[in-house]
């Protein structure tokens, strides 16, 4: 595979984001001992970020090659 | 009240459960309605979810809050370059029939035994811990359930005799589960749907429980998340845990370290390995695959924190291990039920890895580590066994009673000493060895065996050094001063501060030495020691895979001598002669052949096709020896390899360029139509004209012809009829005369040999010379001329005796069709948007819409010309409008039918030709 389609970069770009929001600095950011709907603003966070990365997948799986 | 026996039968009911379920799917799939289904794809991925998950998770997240969450974002990470890196490893494997990771890197790598046998003992040795972490989780929770109602934690196990008896009972009981499960039969494809679709079941079990005691903690014990963590932060150690990451082991390193491990986890565990891609049935299915494996983690994770937190308020003292949280709270709350439904997920989550893992392992250990050995014993004579599909499957079920037993012992020696979590991330660590071999094969074809070999040596020998040693240290199996001063007391070589490198966990240090290592090792020698044919050979065919067409690309590369019964008996030896029957009778089939036929041959194709079918079966390399024994080969040199390479990668160069070629050549094609059509549109114009002009110039002609002769033959006309004639003849005349002059000037106009006089017109100016030099016309028809132009305005660039030409045409041509009786005609001049406008208005009976155009075509005559008398050469508008272009401007007209007709053309200002 000397070139990677379209579906792929888009994979490959999510990924990114993925690594850029479950990471030193942006984790740091929401590292804080308060809380968010009674839920501490660090699992808030992570939790909510996944499942947004995961319907984003779920979204470019659908997508064209 | 739950006696043991209750657990142990309700355990064999839902094994028996399981077994049922993969009869049912096993029976489906031989009547050819094979259950596969993107949904049962995915949830069989969760064999991921193991005790670990189970019960560890729980018990990482009562010491470190998150750390126990890379475990899992990791691989929604690496799923999200699944459809790059795995649909590859995809293709190669169904094109190469590859049976295990072990095939999958000695078949990369020429085939090498060696090379799948080192791949073999890592992954064992490497994965004990793994699933001694299971039997330890299971027999933990029942001899904890057992006790129901009181809590106990199991002590050590010397003073517990009947719990070392669990942990072996449970290894055995599982053993012969999973034989019963993987090894009832031999499938030269390796799938085994029954297998999948057990555990997909076994994942939605293991998920169910884990909610069902997640709400019950959550909502049943307290009230709801925010009462849960309102409690929590009033106990000073929990209020830490909120904001923990300065306290995940090793903080953000160790963060991104477990990261990272646990992306080359997913691919790379044996067991993942199996379930993604030697029982993958339809690359389709990853469409799914891709976003529901991600939501399963994301469900089974959802209540960790919550059971751990509130297992940390109802146990204050420390007095419960943090990894049974998830099965005491539901007793220390009486639940006697959801204890037991706790237990079976629990079990689900262990028996799904373990099945899954030893099955994946005895077929390493059978394909790549016995059966090269046991080929290459010619004292045993197996190449003349006439069956031996009993041999394979002995082989494999004792691997698997072998590796179960091994776990027990590793749980004997070592599982006391760290938490579910920590052992099972040493498995992590060994089976991120084999990531630079596997992902460095598929995208680089640089990578060689010995670089390989040497590669995963290094890497797996620090990880003995660096993490299992340790681990059997502080289990008291070897000096705890090996750990504390170092061997030999060499303070640089302390097996958890590698050369100094201190101040981090243990698993983020031996990964950063031992990938060091392997990708150092691997890249190093790769480049230094050439590879050999069959090492070319298999490297062009893993990485440029999707750019290979046709049925068997490796045969290109097999030379040498075969015959059909010898393939054929080496088949059946392996496979059975059914199995041998169906394989070479498709073979012919395709060849047009029946079977068994004289005329096949056994040429390259068909030994690739035999060999092929072996390694399904006994691996790429063990088929290879196979092979190689029953015919003669001549060795193909390197040079040899790259020739036929670069002959294929030639081809598909010269494919792609005729593909170019055709197109291009489609293209001029078209062109070549459509010139060929304007050719003889031109063709049929210039007839057409030829024609219309000798028409034209005939009417004329012969009307002057007609009164000659009257006044030749008849003298006696009386003088005012001759004078009528002869105005008649002259006016013909003119008329032919005109005509001539208006065809010469086409003629000019259209060649582009017309002359043109350029100079600054003022239109004003020409208008009012043409209605002067036209009064005359209008008196003599009783025409009422208005005109309606400015003081002054702008000169135009442009040729005055053809602007001049282009008015009278436009003038006399109102003169002609406007109302009989009361005609009028209006002439406008404006100057706007950088342009002079003229308009010319009659109002005579109008020109129908479907005539705007073609009255401006040569030779168009208004009116029919048959009965009416032509009142024109039907070349001046043609002629006006190609002069107005030429100056770049634009004529038309506005008209419909008893309403008149309004001629307007523009002329730019300020612009010449």
């Amino acid at each position: 595979m000397s070139r990677i389609d379209g579906k792929g970069q888009r994979f490959v770009a999510l990924c990114m984001l993925g690594t850029l929001l479950f990471n030193y600095p942006v984790l740091a950011l929401f590292n804080v001992s308060r809380t968010i709907f009674g839920v501490p603003v660090l699992y808030a966070y992570i939790f909510t970020a996944w499942a947004g990365l995961i319907a984003l997948m779920a979204l470019v799986t659908r997508s064209r090659d | 009240m739950l006696h043991g026996t209750v657990i142990i039968l309700v355990s064999f009911g839902y094994l028996g459960l399981l077994f049922a379920i993969a009869y049912y799917a096993d029976q489906r799939a031989d009547a050819g309605r094979p259950v596969a289904s993107p949904y049962i794809y995915s949830l069989s991925l969760a064999v991921y979810a193991t005790a670990w998950t189970f019960y560890g998770s729980v018990g990482r997240a009562a010491s470190d809050g998150i750390g126990f969450l890379p475990i899992y974002i990791g691989p929604t990470l690496m799923i999200a370059l699944w459809w790059i890196v795995v649909r590859k490893i995809l293709r190669i494997s169904k094109a190469n029939r590859i049976t295990s990771l072990a095939d999958f890197i000695a078949s990369r790598y020429g085939k090498s035994a060696l090379l799948g046998g080192l791949v073999t003992v890592i992954a064992i040795i490497g994965i004990l811990p793994y699933i001694s972490l299971q039997l330890k989780a299971v027999s933990t929770s029942f001899t904890i359930l057992v006790q129901y109602p009181e809590i106990i934690m199991p002590v050590e196990a010397a003073d517990e005799p009947i719990r070392q008896d669990t942990a072996l009972w449970v290894a055995l009981i599982l053993a012969a589960f999973t034989i019963a499960f993987g090894t009832r039969h031999l499938d030269a494809a390796e799938h085994h749907p029954g297998l999948v679709a057990a555990i997909a079941f076994e994942s939605l079990v293991k998920l169910l429980a884990f909610l069902a005691v997640g709400l019950f903690v959550t909502f049943g014990i307290y009230n709801g998340f925010g009462d849960l963590t309102a409690r929590a932060a009033a106990v000073p150690k929990l209020r830490e845990m909120m904001a923990p990451l300065g306290g995940v082991a090793g903080g953000y390193a160790g963060w991104v370290w477990l990261t990272v491990l646990s992306m080359l986890a997913i691919m790379f565990l044996p067991r993942q390995f199996q379930v993604a891609v030697i029982e993958n049935v339809d690359e389709r299915h990853l469409n799914k695959a891709i976003w529901l494996f991600p939501l399963y983690m994301l469900a089974i994770n959802v209540f960790v924190l919550p059971i751990a937190f509130g297992g940390l308020l109802r146990f204050p003292d420390g007095s419960v291990d943090a990894d049974t949280f998830v099965l005491t709270l539901p007793m220390a709350e009486k639940q006697e039920l959801l204890a037991l439904l706790v237990f079976i997920g629990g079990l689900s989550a262990a028996t799904g890895m373990v099945i899954v893992e030893t099955i994946a392992l005895s077929t390493m250990a059978c394909n790549d580590l016995v059966m090269p050995v046991l080929l290459r014993l010619r004292r045993l004579r197996l190449n003349e066994r006439h069956d031996l599909t009993g041999l394979l499957i002995g082989i494999r079920r004792g691997a698997i009673v072998l590796i179960l037993l091994l776990g027990y012992l590793y749980f004997k020696l070592a599982g006391e000493a760290y938490a579910l979590v920590s052992i099972g991330l040493i498995s992590f660590a060994a089976v991120a060895q084999f990531a630079p071999a596997i992902l460095g094969g598929i995208f680089w074809k640089g990578g060689t065996r010995l670089g390989a070999l040497a590669g995963l040596a290094a890497g797996f020998a620090v990880w003995t050094y660096a993490l299992l040693l340790p681990a059997l240290a502080r289990s008291g199996w070897l000096p705890l001063s090996f750990l504390e001063q170092g061997p030999f007391g060499i303070e640089l070589l302390k097996p958890q501060q590698l050369f100094g490198l201190a101040d981090m966990d243990q698993i983020t240090h031996a990964m950063i030495w031992s990938m060091v290592a392997n990708v150092g090792a691997y890249v190093g020698i790769s480049l230094s020691v050439a590879p050999s044919a069959d090492e070319h050979r298999q490297a062009s065919l893993f990485v440029d895979v999707f750019r290979q067409s046709g049925e068997a690309p490796g045969a290109r590369f097999w030379r040498g001598t075969a015959s059909v019964p010898d393939l054929y008996n080496l088949h059946a030896r392996f496979l059975g002669s059914a199995a041998a029957d169906s394989v070479f009778g498709e073979y012919a089939r395709g060849r047009g052949l029946g079977w068994p036929d004289d005329r096949l041959v056994a040429d390259a194709e068909l030994v690739h096709h035999v060999e092929v079918q072996l390694a399904g079966v006994i691996g790429a390399a063990s088929a290879r020896i196979m092979v190689a024994s029953v015919v003669t080969e001549e060795a193909l040199t390197i040079d040899e390899v790259r020739e036929i390479l670069d002959e294929a990668s030639q081809m598909v160069v010269y494919s792609h360029r005729l593909e170019q070629k055709s197109h291009e050549l489609e293209a001029a094609t078209t062109e070549l139509r459509a010139a060929n059509e304007r050719l003889k549109e031109l063709d049929q114009l210039k007839d057409d004209f030829v024609s219309t002009v000798t028409h034209e110039l005939r009417t004329p002609l012969t009307s002057i012809r007609a009164f000659i002769e009257i006044l030749l033959d008849d003298p006696e006309v009386e003088p005012e009829q001759r004078k009528e004639f002869l105005g008649i003849i002259a006016k013909e005349a003119e008329r032919l005369t005109r005509l001539i002059n208006q065809v010469l000037d086409l003629a000019k106009l259209e060649s582009g040999k017309a002359e043109w006089v350029e100079s600054r017109v003022d239109m004003k100016e020409v208008i009012s010379d043409t209605l002067a030099a036209m009064g005359q016309v209008f008196k003599e028809k009783n025409i009422q001329v208005e005109a309606e132009l400015p003081a002054k305005v702008t000169p135009v660039t442009a040729d005055l005796d053809r602007m001049i030409q282009v008015l009278l045409n436009l003038v006399s041509n109102a003169v002609k069709f406007c109302d009989r009786t009361d005609g009028r005609i209006g002439i406008a001049l404006a100057e706007r948007d950088g342009c002079l406008r003229i308009d010319v208005r009659d109002n005579g009976q109008g020109v129908s819409a479907e005539e705007h155009e073609a009255i401006f075509s040569k030779f168009h005559q208004v009116g029919d010309t048959l009965t009416d008398k032509p009142h024109g050469t039907g070349l001046g508008l043609h002629i006006s409008r190609r002069i107005v272009e030429h100056f770049g401007g634009r004529m038309w007209v506005e008209s419909s039918l008893g309403r008149g007709a309004c001629f307007s053309f523009t002329l730019p200002i300020g612009a010449g030709s």
